[in-house]
């Protein structure tokens, strides 16, 4: 058998729509100063935009019509957030997603139903991931005893602090199980903003110090492992799209700037010292790109088997390999303007820094790809 | 013409128990994985035989005229053709410059004489064409080619010099591009486009030795040679443009080409299956952490190409950079089977510093080998730093 594997790539004329349509939107309503009015805003994106993007349907555009989604699957999700992350914009919608994702596929939808229907309407959702700094451990220590009492630290929740609802992974009589835990039962000293490296994200820690639950607000099952497991995929997934959206939007400003900025009497594009890392970066982004719409072609599926976990591992390990390189370059190719804070560069660099350790950096993703390539 | 499925199907299984029964055994000697390592009379023979044996069976020039030489068929066939010979592994078809430069363009632009006179031989294996297009002081930029055709009554004089000439020794025909008019505003209007006999008094051929100790290309010398004036094709000063027409054949026989296998493709799994049995700290090499990560590496950049042929052929995933895609095509396959060599090699340990010729040589040597042609195509046709010259001013928009 090749290690090559399946090349399905599918994209259909609604898609294609979905992403005119969303690339519109991001380019007009998201320009950069737009981007830099909410650096340092406690919350980190406009409120006003985000009802937007609701009311255009994005917040339950992957999840089913039976609780007011548009039922288009997760792979509608993928242009939607690269156009985000083309124009730097951020907003709960990918955190609500992976939510939306995890419970439709860890539990009934007569249990979940509400919170789905919440979600699709706008109400933010995120999940408490990580309980250390390693997206490879496999350990769980959050506990949910036999009372429903959930006791855990989760570290850097993305969007913690606009979530309606947080879905804690716990272990609850020996198996993992899923703790939705609404804002309202938290206190504001629960959380512990972090202080990010990328200043258009937003993330806290967050104690759970015996919040009382009930059977009613826990997942469990079978199903939950299985979900944890692809939805964790499809969060490395939407990362490398956005990534890759950041990663093309970087190298236009790079390209902009050395179509403009004159030394030694020439423009400096014209050196090939600068204008040859710019085609490493274009081809890193074709590539990422094609691994990405690979990987959207794979997803429609209720579980995802090996091709769909090496599709989106290759996706997240190159999208995030290419932004870094061009957020890198594109800050010392703009000299020293690229080391002012008034450069557009450094919040490429950030963005790049920050996608990188989300859901798994690219050395990570890689040692996965070689159990699955290498190892059958 | 319309072709169905079952018509395909069939086909495919007919040429592939051909190929089965037909490949030829090992010769005892390494034969050229491309056309540019043609490099002995021994080679030369074994391919021509083999090419000839597959143009008689009829499974080479499927789409050109039946007049000519060809099967008068759809073109889906020959690709179904081509597909076999590579999945069985068979020899190349070594007569590229023919089959995928020279006999598409006669066919699309010759006259009615030229297509008589050489699409037959192209096909058989008989003639074996060449290609003059490029300069020692004008590699990467063969706009500025300076070798001479002066028109002298029914004739064209030949003077200059043209290098990398593949198989020139070996060749009765040469494409030729070639300066008629020195004084032409734009340096491309003064070119034009011939199709020249090589055995003529002033045409020399000096074969060139590799890097690999062997031989394959030649420089070749126009001294006051005379050619026949109607081996003008086309008119005086088109000559770029169709050496331009030339290359668009490359995409196979759906574009006119020919067919036949030009090159064998060298894989990931080829690199994997040829490592068996390596090893690297007394454990097999492919559980050390460090070689892992560099084979998902050269999985991932051969998968990349794969996937990026099907997105450039989706419009709304392709609007950024719309020649990216493809322009970038040449740079990346050939700097992806240069890595991917130069890899093989490293991960044989002790063994890979051994060469063609060792008896302990992992596959004969043929790794190395394989390294040390691959620049041919990361130089030939434009070195990797031109196509990012080019990609940079013509993709991104940077400027000269």
């Amino acid at each position: 058998m090749s290690v090559i594997g399946d090349t399905t790539l599918t994209f259909s004329e609604e898609q294609g729509m979905l992403l005119d349509v969303a690339r519109e939107f991001c380019r007009t309503r998201s320009p950069v100063d737009a981007v830099r009015r909410q650096l340092e805003t406690p919350g980190g994106f406009d409120p006003a935009l985000w009802d937007e993007m609701v009311a255009l349907g994005w917040a339950g555009i992957s999840l089913p019509e039976s609780v007011g989604g548009s039922g288009l699957g997760a792979a509608a999700l993928v242009p939607v957030v690269e156009c985000m992350g083309r124009a730097l914009l951020t907003t709960p919608l990918m955190s609500s997603a992976l939510a939306g994702q995890l419970l439709l596929r860890a539990g009934s939808e007569s249990q979940t139903g509400q919170w789905l229907a919440d979600i699709a309407s706008g109400a933010a959702a995120t999940v408490a991931w990580l309980e250390n700094g390693d997206w490879g451990d496999s350990g769980l220590q959050a506990q949910l005893d036999d009372q429903y009492v959930l006791r855990a630290r989760k570290l850097f929740v993305p969007d913690a602090q606009a979530a309606r609802y947080l879905v804690v992974p716990a272990m609850h009589r020996g198996e993992v199980a899923l703790a939705v835990v609404a804002a309202g039962q938290l206190e504001a000293q629960a959380f512990t903003a972090n202080t990010l490296v990328d200043l258009t994200k937003r993330a806290a820690n967050v104690e759970f110090s015996e919040i009382q639950l009930t059977a009613q607000s826990v997942v469990t099952g079978p199903a939950v492992a299985a979900a944890l497991h692809d939805v964790r995929l499809l969060g490395a997934l939407l990362v490398a799209a956005e990534a890759a959206g950041s990663a093309a939007a970087c190298l236009d400003t790079v390209v902009g700037y050395l179509n403009t900025r004159k030394q030694f009497g020439r423009l400096i594009g014209s050196y090939q010292a600068l204008k040859h890392p710019c085609v490493d970066i274009l081809t890193g982004i074709d590539s990422a790109r094609s691994f990405i719409y690979h990987a959207s072609s794979l997803v429609a599926g209720e579980g995802f088997d090996r091709n769909v976990e090496i599709a989106c591992r290759m996706a997240k390990a190159q999208a995030c390999e290419t932004l870094l390189y061009a957020g890198d370059r594109a800050v010392q190719f703009h000299g020293g303007m690229g080391f002012s804070w008034e450069c557009d560069a450094q919040l490429y660099l950030r963005r790049a820094q920050w996608s990188q350790q989300q859901f798994g950096d690219s050395q990570h993703h890689r040692k996965r790809l070689a159990a699955l390539l290498l190892d059958t | 013409m319309s072709v169905t499925d079952q018509e395909l199907s069939e086909f495919r299984a007919e040429v592939s128990a051909w190929m089965r029964d037909n490949n030829p055994p090992d010769p005892g000697f390494l034969l050229p994985q491309t056309f540019m390592e043609v490099g002995d009379e021994r080679q030369l023979e074994f391919l021509r035989e083999w090419q000839h044996k597959v143009w008689t069976a009829g499974y080479l020039g499927m789409a050109w005229p039946k007049q000519y030489g060809g099967g008068g068929v759809d073109a889906a066939f020959q690709r179904v053709a081509d597909q076999e010979m590579r999945r069985h592994r068979v020899p190349i078809c070594f007569n590229v410059i023919g089959l995928g430069w020279a006999g598409p363009l006669i066919n699309d632009i010759g006259t009615e004489d030229e297509k008589a006179r050489y699409l037959k031989g192209i096909l058989s294996a008989e003639d074996v064409w060449c290609q003059g297009f490029s300069e020692p002081e004008h590699g990467s930029d063969l706009g500025n080619a300076q070798t001479r055709a002066v028109r002298d009554g029914d004739e064209y004089v030949l003077n200059g010099q043209k290098i990398w000439t593949t198989m020139g020794n070996f060749a009765r025909y040469m494409i030729l591009l070639a300066r008629t008019n020195p004084a032409a505003e734009r340096k491309y209007d003064g070119l034009s486009f011939f199709l020249a006999p090589m055995q003529v008094e002033g045409i020399e051929t000096r074969p060139i030795r590799k890097l690999t100790g062997e031989f394959g290309f030649t420089e070749t010398f126009f001294t006051d040679a005379r050619i026949p004036a109607d081996c003008l094709m086309g008119e005086e000063g088109q000559g770029w443009r169709i050496a331009m027409q030339t290359l668009q054949y490359e995409r196979g026989a759906e574009a006119g080409a020919a067919g036949g296998l030009a090159m064998v493709r060298v894989t990931v799994d080829d690199m994997i299956d040829d490592l068996a049995g390596a090893r690297r700290d007394g454990e097999p090499l492919l559980q050390d952490p460090v070689i892992r990560d560099e084979v998902v590496r050269a999985i991932m950049d051969e998968k990349a190409l794969i996937l990026g042929d099907r997105r450039a052929r989706i419009g709304a995933l392709t609007t950024d950079y719309p020649g990216s895609l493809p322009l970038s095509q040449k740079l990346r396959a050939s700097e992806g089977a240069r890595q991917l060599r130069k890899l093989a090699i490293t991960l044989q340990g002790a063994e890979g510093g051994l060469y063609v010729g060792d008896a302990d040589a992992r596959q004969g040597g043929f790794w190395q080998r394989a390294y040390f042609n691959s620049f041919s195509a990361t130089i030939g046709g434009g070195t990797s730093q031109v196509q990012a010259n080019i990609i940079a001013e013509h993709v991104l928009g940077l400027p000269k």
